[in-house]
């Protein structure tokens, strides 16, 4: 069972904040253009964005190209000085050491994902990057959505392929900047797109890609807040929150969160506060709620509190919640009711919505 | 009997909408789409600008050569002279394409219509494909969240429908960083104005929030079209019971504009019916002040805007008529503020329903604005 703590960030780990701060300002910067699918025009964006950096007077050298069946990368290509790759065997790789004895301010970098051939200095090239990067070497960079790991297996459902090079998705979040480059599907296929993959595959990719670089930015503007300091409970990104008991009609509830949570693409949390002296009976059905809450892809919590209602706000806050889910109790005279824990939660739950759900016997009724 | 081949139009098809979707001024939205209006030109489709506003930047003016301009429209009002989109002129010209920047501006007042985003729709009736321009915080039920994200209330509004009507929303990307460097350079504003700009509206907080509501909207915009054209994935394995239908509870209070916003939205994303309702001992509403008459009023109007029919319920007990309605209508949600009179009691009373208890927002300060 996930037991989770939460807590204000005591001193020592804002000082290793500040220290992690520091060390990433000392790295070159690394700017990302993210395409749904090969073609959409990240390599253009990328040269684009490197010419107009030297039209301001920046040092930029190309150290990567893929030149393969871009007539108008060849184009742009010519303004530029490029680091000669390194060639092992019949494949070329980036010179890592040449662009370090070059020490340029701006490295541009295509196809990020690509592995190094067996012996290189780095298994992959993202590796690569990495080095340059802490040698303070800024660099701009183009990748596609199915080369990150942790959405293969979603680009794998869409387009029945996977492809064998890939980054870790932790690679993207730590770029400073990532750019989506958004085509509409249609006009993709129009002008020959990528070979086999019709206008509803692009069109789930496109959305893959859209809210991959929707969750890299959320978490920028997190780490953003946290370090100036800012508390916001109503984020971009919807929260929704069930409270579980054993007695509220819990797997509605949790259905119903799973359902908005999908529609909304927010993050679905499960709370339970522990009780004492419960039945046997309870406890059991209390644990077969959780399940289902895992099933079902929520984050479960079981935390500890003297005042259930109390400690389910300071969660829902401590988790910036926008949305509590929570059950009706068998009380029916609404008199009474001012009492009532669901009364309580309305009250103190400022900043979030709460969604009241029938008890189990009532909606049956 | 006779009938039309089926290649013989009588009226024409209507064209088609894309929307360049940003997430603040100096995207680059406009310069996208002339770049767009340009490569159709190039491929022999003609193609004319209806409207641009050139706000000053030179690159998106040189964006603009060579494209056949329709003159735009001059209009007295109260001694002022006003320029706006010669909408006729541009039926009448009656291209393949037309350019119209700033979907959500709104009319001068005595034009023909009120909006620009309603002027496009004239012209798509007539079988003119639009290519448009529009930035986030301009969508409706986005309101609230761009008011709590930037403290700024933004009057210009788009409803959602107009753009789930839309053929194509295209998201023009940049990072908050590039873009701020854009106004740090004097490209998109006065040097005067980008100052202001910068210490008010364009922080990096402020676009980072509006960068990931606008990406997230677009992926929306994606899955809902693919929804049009074949039936939903369910996204998990549980029977998710009867449909869903939700109802609004209109008041005279203010937070109630938020509460509809909200309503929408949510029933936008559930893919369920909307509907509203205000109660009163009279059509009238005469034991109502004019003001909570007039407020009232303005909600309803809201709500017709949004495409939610609102009905006005005649009884003296409000929560036990709300929660009766809902019954009758196979209502699964009911939607209230902390402010709604009575809340308390429908929510004890409309037992076997849900009730959502809507928050009102509260800025915190430290966010700018």
């Amino acid at each position: 069972m996930t037991s989770k703590e939460f807590s204000r960030p005591d001193p020592e780990e804002l000082l290793r904040q500040i220290q992690a701060q520091e060390a990433h300002e000392a790295h070159g910067r690394l700017k990302m253009f993210l395409g749904y699918a090969p073609r959409v025009g990240k390599s253009l964006r990328m040269f684009d964005e490197g010419r107009r950096r030297k039209k301001r007077g920046q040092d930029v050298v190309v150290g990567m190209i893929q030149l393969k069946g871009a007539d108008d990368v060849a184009e742009l290509i010519g303004e530029f000085e490029v680091i000669p790759p390194l060639r092992v065997g019949e494949v070329e790789t980036l010179n890592v050491e040449a662009v370090l004895r070059r020490a340029p301010h701006v490295c541009l970098i295509d196809e990020m994902a690509k592995d190094n051939p067996p012996g290189s200095r780095n298994p992959h090239r993202w590796q690569d990057v990495e080095e340059i990067r802490a040698h303070g070497v800024n660099v701009v960079g183009a990748i596609n959505l199915q080369h990150i790991s942790e959405q293969q297996d979603a680009v794998e459902r869409i387009t029945g392929r996977r492809s064998a090079n890939s980054v870790p998705q932790s690679f993207v979040e730590s770029a400073d900047e990532v750019v989506i480059v958004d085509v509409p599907a249609e006009e993709l296929t129009q002008h020959g797109g990528p070979g086999n993959l019709n206008p509803a595959q692009l069109s789930e990719l496109r959305e893959l890609a859209l809210l991959l670089a929707a969750q890299v930015v959320e978490h920028q503007l997190q780490r953003y807040m946290d370090a100036h300091g800012i508390v916001q409970s109503w984020g971009t990104q919807e929260r929704i929150l069930v409270c579980i008991t054993s007695r509220s009609s819990a797997r509605e509830m949790l259905a119903s969160g799973a359902r908005s949570a999908g529609r909304f693409h927010a993050q679905l949390l499960a709370v339970y506060v522990r009780q004492r002296d419960l039945t046997r009976e309870a406890e059991e059905t209390i644990e077969e709620n959780l399940a289902f809450a895992r099933k079902l892809g929520a984050e479960v919590h079981v935390i500890e509190g003297e005042d259930p209602i109390e400690t389910i706000i300071g969660f829902a806050r401590e988790q910036r919640i926008t949305q509590v889910f929570i059950g009706h109790t068998q009380q029916s005279a609404w008199k009474i009711w001012a009492r009532s824990p669901v009364d309580r939660l309305i009250k103190e739950a400022e900043g979030m919505d709460v969604r009241i759900f029938p008890h189990a016997s009532v909606q049956a009724a | 009997m006779f009938r039309l081949p089926d290649n013989v139009l009588l009226v024409p098809a209507r064209g088609k909408l894309k929307i360049f979707l940003g997430y603040a001024a100096g995207v680059g939205k406009t310069y996208q789409m002339l770049t767009e209006a340009q490569d159709l030109k190039m491929q022999g489709v003609d193609v004319v600008i209806g409207y641009f506003e050139p706000h000053g930047r030179a690159d998106t003016i040189a964006q603009t050569a060579g494209l056949e301009s329709i003159p735009r429209r001059v209009y007295e009002h109260r001694g002022s002279v006003f320029e706006d989109m010669d909408t006729a002129a541009v039926i009448a010209r009656h291209p393949q394409v037309a350019v119209v920047d700033e979907f959500a501006h709104t009319n001068v007042p005595g034009s023909e219509r009120p909006k620009r985003w309603q002027d496009v729709q004239a012209i798509q009736a007539a079988g003119i494909d639009v290519l448009t321009s529009l930035n986030i915080q301009h969508i409706e039920s986005l309101n609230d969240q761009v008011w709590h994200v930037t403290g700024i209330r933004v009057r210009e509004t788009v409803p959602d429908w107009v753009l789930q009507e839309a053929d194509e929303v295209v998201m023009v990307d940049v990072t908050p960083r590039a873009l701020l460097h854009r106004l740090e350079r004097g490209v998109v504003y006065s040097p005067e104005k980008a100052r202001q700009a910068l210490e008010n509206f364009f922080t990096e907080s402020n676009l980072t929030a509006l960068r990931e509501l606008a990406l997230r909207q677009t992926a929306h915009q994606l899955e809902e079209r693919r929804e049009e054209l074949r039936l939903p994935e369910p996204v998990v394995p549980v029977d998710s019971g009867r449909p869903e239908g939700i109802l609004i509870w209109i008041t005279p209070h203010p937070s109630t504009a938020m509460l509809i916003r909200r309503g929408r939205r949510v029933a936008d994303f559930l893919n369920s019916s909307c509907t509203a309702v205000a109660v009163a001992r009279d059509a009238a509403m005469s034991e109502l002040s004019p003001e909570d008459r007039a407020a009232v009023e303005r909600h309803l109007n809201f709500c017709r805007n949004l495409r939610i029919e609102p009905e006005i319920i005649e009884s003296r007990e409000p929560a036990k008529a709300v929660s009766a309605w809902a019954r009758e209508h196979g209502i699964t949600q009911i939607f209230i503020t902390r402010d709604s009179p009575e809340a308390h009691k429908l929510v004890h009373l409309a037992r076997d329903m849900q009730v959502t208890i809507v928050a009102e927002r509260v800025r915190h300060s430290g966010t700018g604005g």
